[in-house]
């Protein structure tokens, strides 16, 4: 396959992993943002061919895994309503709320449709003029600018029963509270590829200079990911912070304006609550008051949502790289892909769920 | 009550008899004269044979004559969306599932029985060349349906048509196969690319927003598999990787011999197609259906011959060699990765469900 094989070429891998070997000389805690770089990695076993000095430890970066268990319960009590067409990523069927999943909200008698764009939902709201058309509109900034285009597209055809019910989050707040955190590890960050593609990394600077971290924007295939670890591991050594692109194919500096500007004009930023981290002040987008046609969350008026979460479940601390999935006493046994306790064990790019998938032989053995 | 309802359904009320020639009605499940028709116009044409002519509630067969004193069952309900898609249909679906099932065991297949649950509304032109599709495929894998069965229910209680197809064949006398039976040592082979069923039905239903060349694998393997066992009766493992797919399939076989399988990335074959596709929606081919595929599992010392005669067969041009089985660790599949790295291969956990970015 173009333009993908080559950046999973064993001997540009072999080149990679030699220099990285020579160049590390102490230990170091790098952290992957995200989900699909933790996928990545242990899915081609990326983590295997480091030094022992270099330990990989998993963000936040999982969009199906931080969004709050209340939003989650919101989605699963307005999928259940009779005259609802829910419409949602694939990976966020399978979420447990605080007694189901958007999957038994549908063998109850609930529409609940897999979309692969939010332009689809629009759609189906179009062909559906007698239901109302609700999409889950989750995600970083990766999502944001197509769930934004969704609303905007809605409000040009006037179509009237069509909403989302938003639960947007963005990367860099959620590092200012890993690197706040008097119990972080966190010496160098892989940052997020694709977040970059559209946001750029104009806003990273800051956060490398207050925490001293260098941060290096990285991609998702083998090469990408070996070549993000080797220009962190290089400004470790060094002692620089400094921010670095190692996925100069895909993200400038600038990222994607007219995505940047369509996420202006859709949303604002607001306080988000993430699941198993908690309250992050300015950490989200929600719709603009021009918008609030569109917000599922007001035409719906869903309230008396009392959350619970497991109480064994350590996925807030694995969000945050404090733990690692083998550290927590439910991982493989109460806790499994076909009966999650959190949501890190429930997304395929979850790190519980990657450990579980490509990993369970180094844990039993 | 139930009068009345099948008086207005007949029509006897009504002065002229009605013919009911485009669709499906449920006066086809009734038993009755328009059942007959249906089968007459519909079935006969197409699944002609002696046993069925002979138009007994039972098929009346000849035992074989052979030394086989083991008989190989198998039966499968086939459901899909649509029921035509690139390279099939349900049809051809439900006889090759059959016909393969009963050919893992190393047996000959010999007869085919079909149930049909057929909606109410459903075109009766589709129906018929479903079953003209039947018939082909039935006669490639030279394995008869001599017996069947039609039942209609109401609209919206089934998705357009369901076919149950049960099949039976003799297994030769000294043939040990089944997934047991691997041996640390053996050599594991794949048929053909992989994947090729499972992307050409998703993108078929035409919601991905992008279209492909992809078409399923859907084929009978007994022909094949029959020149492979009768060359090399010591096979021990031969199985379909059909929902689930290959990676499914392989713990399934680790798990019942108790063994390792370790496969090697590099050697599976993937249309290039199908590795784009999944590529796109974030699955994982080794995940994705097959129902044309074979896995064989045999001593090592036979893992050549099996290639050269596979690849001789249709439906077996792109025959490989995948890995092998191992003792430890027991009961499970491991991967080694194109960078030479080794991973777990881990069974699905539920459906597989389309990545978020």
């Amino acid at each position: 396959m173009r333009y993908v094989d080559e950046f999973r070429d064993s001997e540009l891998t072999k080149i990679l992993v030699d220099r990285i070997h020579r160049v590390t000389k102490h230990p170091w805690v790098i952290m992957e943002i995200c989900g699909g770089q933790t996928h990545s990695i242990l899915q081609n076993g990326i983590d295997q061919l480091l030094p022992k000095e270099i330990e990989l430890v998993h963000g936040p970066g999982c969009p199906v895994c931080v969004t709050s268990l209340e939003l989650v319960d919101k989605a699963l009590a307005i999928a259940a309503m009779p005259n609802v067409i829910f419409c949602s990523f694939g990976d966020m069927l399978r979420v447990p709320g605080s007694g189901k999943d958007l999957f038994s909200v549908r063998a109850s008698g609930g529409q609940v449709r897999i979309v692969y764009s939010p332009l689809d939902a629009v759609k189906i709201a179009q062909a559906n003029p007698d239901k109302e058309v609700v999409f889950f509109a989750i995600g970083f900034e990766t999502t944001g600018p197509a769930n934004a285009m969704s609303v905007i597209q809605a409000k040009a055809l006037g179509i009237k029963n069509f909403s989302v019910l938003v639960s947007q989050v963005t990367v860099p707040p959620a590092m200012h509270v890993i690197l706040g955190s008097p119990q972080n590890r966190v010496q160098g960050f892989l940052a997020a590829g694709h977040v970059c593609a559209v946001m750029g990394y104009w806003e990273y600077p800051p956060i490398a200079e207050k925490y001293q971290i260098p941060i290096v924007v990285t991609g998702f295939e083998p090469i990408d990911l070996l070549k993000g670890i080797l220009v962190t591991v290089e400004q470790l050594e060094k002692g620089s912070h400094i921010v670095e692109n190692a996925y100069t194919r895909v993200v400038s500096y600038e990222g994607n304006q007219p995505a940047q500007t369509i996420l202006k004009k859709v949303f604002e930023p607001c306080d988000r609550n993430w699941r198993g981290i908690g309250l992050i002040p300015n950490s989200g987008w929600k719709l603009r008051p021009e918008f609030a046609n569109y917000d599922a969350e007001l035409k719906f008026k869903v309230s008396d949502i009392h959350t619970q979460e497991s109480p064994i479940c350590i996925s807030g601390q694995i969000l945050q790289g404090r733990k690692k999935p083998p550290q927590c006493p439910a991982f493989g046994a109460q806790c499994t892909p076909e009966y999650p306790l959190g949501a890190t064990m429930v997304s395929s790019e979850g790190t519980c769920a990657a450990y579980y998938r490509y990993a369970r032989e180094e844990m039993s053995s | 009550m139930s009068e009345t309802a099948s008086v207005t359904m007949e029509g006897p009320v009504c002065p002229l008899p009605l013919h009911h020639h485009t669709q499906i009605v449920m006066g086809h499940g009734s038993g009755g004269r328009m059942t007959q028709e249906l089968i007459q116009e519909v079935f006969m044409p197409y699944f002609s044979n002696p046993a069925l002519l002979e138009g007994n509630d039972f098929a009346n067969l000849l035992a074989p004559i052979t030394d086989a004193r083991h008989i190989a069952v198998s039966t499968d309900s086939h459901i899909v969306f649509p029921l035509i898609f690139p390279g099939g249909d349900i049809g051809r679906l439900a006889v090759c599932g059959t016909v393969n099932d009963v050919a893992m065991s190393g047996a000959i297949p010999a007869a085919l029985t079909a149930g049909f649950i057929l909606e109410e509304g459903l075109s009766i032109d589709l129906l018929k060349q479903i079953v003209r599709s039947m018939a082909m495929a039935s006669e490639e894998a030279g394995v008869a349906i001599v017996a069947g069965d039609t039942k209609v229910v109401e609209r919206g209680k089934a998705d357009g048509l369901f076919i149950n197809t049960t099949g039976f064949g003799w297994v030769p006398d000294g043939l040990q196969i089944g997934g047991q039976f691997a041996k640390p040592g053996d050599a594991v082979l794949i048929s053909g690319t992989i994947g090729d069923h499972g992307i050409a039905v998703l993108t078929a239903r035409g919601d991905l927003g992008f279209e492909t060349e992809i078409v399923s694998d859907v084929a009978p393997l007994n022909l094949l598999i029959e020149a492979v066992v009768a060359e090399i009766p010591k096979v021990h493992v031969l199985r379909d990787p059909t929902r689930g797919g290959l990676a499914t399939t392989l713990n399934e076989i680790a798990t019942q011999s108790d063994v390792n399988i370790t496969i090697e990335e590099n050697s599976i074959p993937i249309r290039p197609a199908v590795a784009t596709a999944c590529e796109m929606l974030g699955f994982d081919p080794l995940y994705v259906a097959n129902e044309g595929k074979v896995i064989v599992i045999l001593p090592e010392d036979k893992a050549e011959l099996a290639l050269q005669i596979l690849r001789k067969q249709k439906y077996g041009e792109n025959a490989t060699l995948i890995g092998h089985v191992y003792e430890k660790p027991k009961s499970r599949v491991l991967l080694r990765t194109r960078l030479g790295t080794t991973r777990l291969l881990d069974v699905l956990a539920g459906e597989m469900l389309p990545r978020i970015c």
